[in-house]
């Protein structure tokens, strides 16, 4: 099955994320990262979803009838900027410490936490860059590490303007509720 | 205007103010700030205590079916609720305008597992159109207004309110100026003109083209323009289950119900149409049978006010997206030339003859007639419905509730609908046993002047059976069930007998005396045995000033026939038992 990256805006009202997350669910699609957070805009928040799925259309339309869900688009295909960052604990003694430093200095990647024998590091960048860097970091001994989850945006002027959707009486939503 | 109110005051104000009229329910714990407030109101607002939350939900949808109004059902926190679950999943999957509004325990103690503290919101999350928590009295205002704009616009459905007690309780100056805040949630209901466009030109150029009509139709009130958009193209219809009634059954151009228990000639002629018009029905399961081999020669045309359900089950060439009146409105508005359809009408009596021929030749209606007669049944569930036709023929002024099972579907196929939208009430995609009582209720309460006929079977009516106490607290005269009794849970025997050689596993049925029952009741309760009974039995009950219940001890294993077995295709019916 093919991944594809949806890119949401709804509505941050209580409850929100349960009820997208609960949809996906039970329409028997398989997320596989999750990234949420405020957008430009105070009501609205911004979804990025990676979700296995044949009929990614079916994933979208479902979303789209839930109330709170106010954009819905499927950025696979279009040109984006994707980030991940990942916090990882790293066994570093003093013997391998140089050799892992300078590792992420090529992956641009951030010391944040030096331990008797242990770094934890900082790494953003495209999901596939923060993977490289995790198999690069595996042989030392991950000891701890946590993912963000991918967060996408459309490159250019066109995209997914929170403030397009602010004020609701102009209906300039109308349109995304429509396949027509 | 600006006086102040308790929370449940607003309640009962922001329904008044939202046309509501009626609501059915139960009252409990956290519920009673409410119930004590509504007391205030009751010249306006009506309460009808039913005798199980389940009951006051289905009575609400019943109301809610028969009239196109939104049905107000309440429940109180914990079981009040979760009793509401059933009706609310029910009415999701029929689309039907539901408001669910259940007390909660007070917000200084949710979540601490407080007495008949239930996470209401959480359970209904998937079968509701949306849901909300209110702790705070001051939101109750626009809640009440946005939740019964959400249940009745765009595709109904339920939706519930839950309310802390506390929140029920609070004084404050409520502020009704309102205005909503839903920038995700427009309904389309113009189409796009393009794809009327395309539509028509479809259509033109078929060759063996139909209709089917679900309830959409229904529910958009769209009747006269299907009937007109039919006749101009001379295309012949077939409707769903809850398309039923959107084409009186008369009519020369409507043949019937496709699908699982459809009339053989409906589901060949979508096998063998070319262009297929689907409007406001959703591609149920129980209509295209094994989907991938539905309707293998047609170009679809789906009109849906879902975007959602376009593309779900079946593929589609043309989708418009809108109401089904002004989907159809727009597409008379561009209708083609005499001329441009002159191949069209060329080929409709042909194509009609065909359909017609296959009737004839499958005799569907007739069958069970002839097998009525021809086994010598002491009474046939068939003598049953061909009295009631009688009846009903002779007053059309009735709504027609059915539950679920063998019964239904029998009346689905005999039943003729002359009396117009709106009825013909049952429960289809849940398929939800004891609707049909509690249903009526609800049905007799929005329409005392007509006859609400119930036809149940004896499982289902046990269910839910408490209700007849309901109607006769209320002063119900007008409802009259009829119990098509054979002693099983007849649906799942039928498929016992054919699929799994006769192994009739927990479906013999025993029940009570019936008639005795509703006597208890404080109703008329008659038993018919004999098919010489039948026709005064149901002249009796029509005659009579007050609820009747006849129960009918039919043949017990009779079949529904013809059917479409459980994951094939529609062009694969078995039409009898020696198949």
């Amino acid at each position: 099955m093919r991944k594809h990256t949806i890119v949401a805006l709804v509505q941050d009202r209580p409850g929100v994320l349960t009820r997208v997350v609960g949809l996906i669910r039970r329409r028997g699609y398989n997320i596989e990262s999750l990234a949420v957070g405020h957008s430009e805009q105070p009501e609205i928040s911004r979804l990025t979803i990676v979700v296995e799925s044949e009929d990614v259309e079916q994933v979208t339309k479902q979303l789209y009838r839930l109330i709170e869900v106010i954009k819905v688009s499927d950025v696979t295909f279009d040109p984006t900027v994707e980030r991940e960052m990942a916090v990882v604990k790293v066994h570093a003694p003093p013997s391998v410490r140089h050799e892992i430093v300078s590792m992420c200095g090529v992956f641009e990647a951030k010391v944040v936490d030096v331990g008797a024998t242990t770094l934890i590091i900082e790494m953003t960048g495209t999901p596939s860059k923060v993977e490289n860097f995790i198999e690069i970091a595996r042989p030392y001994g991950i000891k701890e590490m946590m993912r963000t989850g991918r967060i996408a945006m459309v490159r250019g002027a066109r995209g997914h303007n929170a403030g397009d959707y602010v004020e609701s009486a102009n209906g300039t939503a109308a349109a995304a509720a429509s396949t027509n | 205007m600006s006086e102040t109110r308790t929370g449940a005051q607003v309640m009962c104000e922001a329904l008044i103010r939202e046309g509501v009229e009626v609501m059915f329910g139960f009252p409990g714990g956290a519920i009673m700030p409410f119930y004590h407030a509504m007391w205030e109101y009751r010249e306006r607002l009506r309460h009808v205590l039913c005798r199980h939350e389940q009951g006051a939900g289905h009575a609400a949808e019943g109301y809610a079916r028969s009239t196109g109004k939104i049905g107000v059902c309440i429940g109180t926190s914990g079981p009040g609720v979760t009793n509401l679950v059933t009706p609310i999943a029910n009415a999701m999957m029929d689309s039907t305008p539901l408001l669910a509004i259940c007390g909660q325990v007070s917000s200084a103690v949710l979540g601490r597992d407080a007495f008949q503290e239930t996470d209401i919101t959480g359970i209904t999350m998937p079968i509701t159109k949306h849901n909300y928590l209110v702790k705070r009295a001051e939101e109750l205002p626009y809640v009440f207004k946005e939740a019964i704009h959400i249940a009745t616009t765009g595709r109904p459905g339920p939706v519930l309110i839950d309310i802390t007690k506390d929140a029920m309780q609070k004084s404050f100056v409520p502020n009704w100026e309102v205005k909503l805040n839903l920038p995700g949630y427009k309904p389309n209901y113009q189409p796009n003109h393009k794809q009327v466009r395309e539509a028509l030109k479809l259509l033109a150029g078929a060759k063996k083209p139909l209709i089917i009509a679900g309830s959409g139709v229904v529910m958009a009130g769209a009747f006269h323009e299907l009937r007109e958009f039919a006749e101009r193209l001379r295309v012949p219809v077939v409707t769903t289950l809850h398309g039923i009634g959107a084409i009186p059954e008369e009519h020369p151009l409507n043949l019937g119900m496709p699908g699982m228990h459809g009339w053989v000639h409906c589901n060949k002629a979508i096998q063998e149409c070319d262009v297929l018009f689907n409007i406001g029905g959703r591609f149920d399961d129980r209509v295209t049978g094994k989907a991938s081999t539905f309707a293998p020669n047609a170009k679809v045309i789906h009109v849906d006010i879902d975007p959602s359900e376009i593309g779900k089950n079946v593929k589609v060439a043309v989708p418009i997206v809108a109401d089904a009146r002004l989907a159809l409105q727009a597409l008379l508005e561009d209708m083609p030339s005499k001329d441009e359809l002159a191949e069209l009408h060329a080929n409709a009596s042909d194509w009609m003859e065909h359909i017609r021929d296959l009737q004839d030749k499958h005799q569907g209606k007739q069958q069970y007639k002839s097998r009525a007669i021809s086994s010598g049944m002491t009474l046939a569930p068939y003598q049953v419905y061909e009295a009631l036709n009688a009846a009903m023929a002779k007053d059309s002024n009735y709504v027609l509730v059915t539950d679920v099972g063998q019964h239904q579907m029998w009346a689905a196929q005999l039943l003729d609908f002359n009396a117009g939208p709106r009825t013909h009430i049952t429960s289809g995609g849940a398929a939800t046993m004891g609707f049909s009582v509690p249903a009526a209720l609800g049905v007799a309460v929005a329409h005392p002047e007509k006859t609400v006929w119930v036809v149940c079977g004896d499982g289902g009516f046990q269910m839910t059976n408490q209700e007849m106490a309901t109607i006769i607290q209320e002063g119900i005269k007008n409802v009259k069930v009829l119990i098509i009794n054979n002693g099983y849970l007849g649906m799942v025997r039928q498929w016992q007998e054919l699929f799994e050689g006769k192994r009739y596993s927990g479906t013999p049925l025993s029940g009570p005396n019936f008639a005795k029952l509703a006597e208890a009741y404080y109703w008329k309760g008659l038993t018919v045995e004999r098919t010489e009974d039948v026709h005064a039995a149901i002249d009796e009950a029509l005659a009579t000033d007050g609820p009747v219940l006849i129960d009918f001890h039919v043949e017990r294993e009779v079949n529904v026939f013809p059917m479409v077995p459980q994951n094939k295709s529609i062009g694969e019916m078995i039409v009898s038992e020696s198949e």
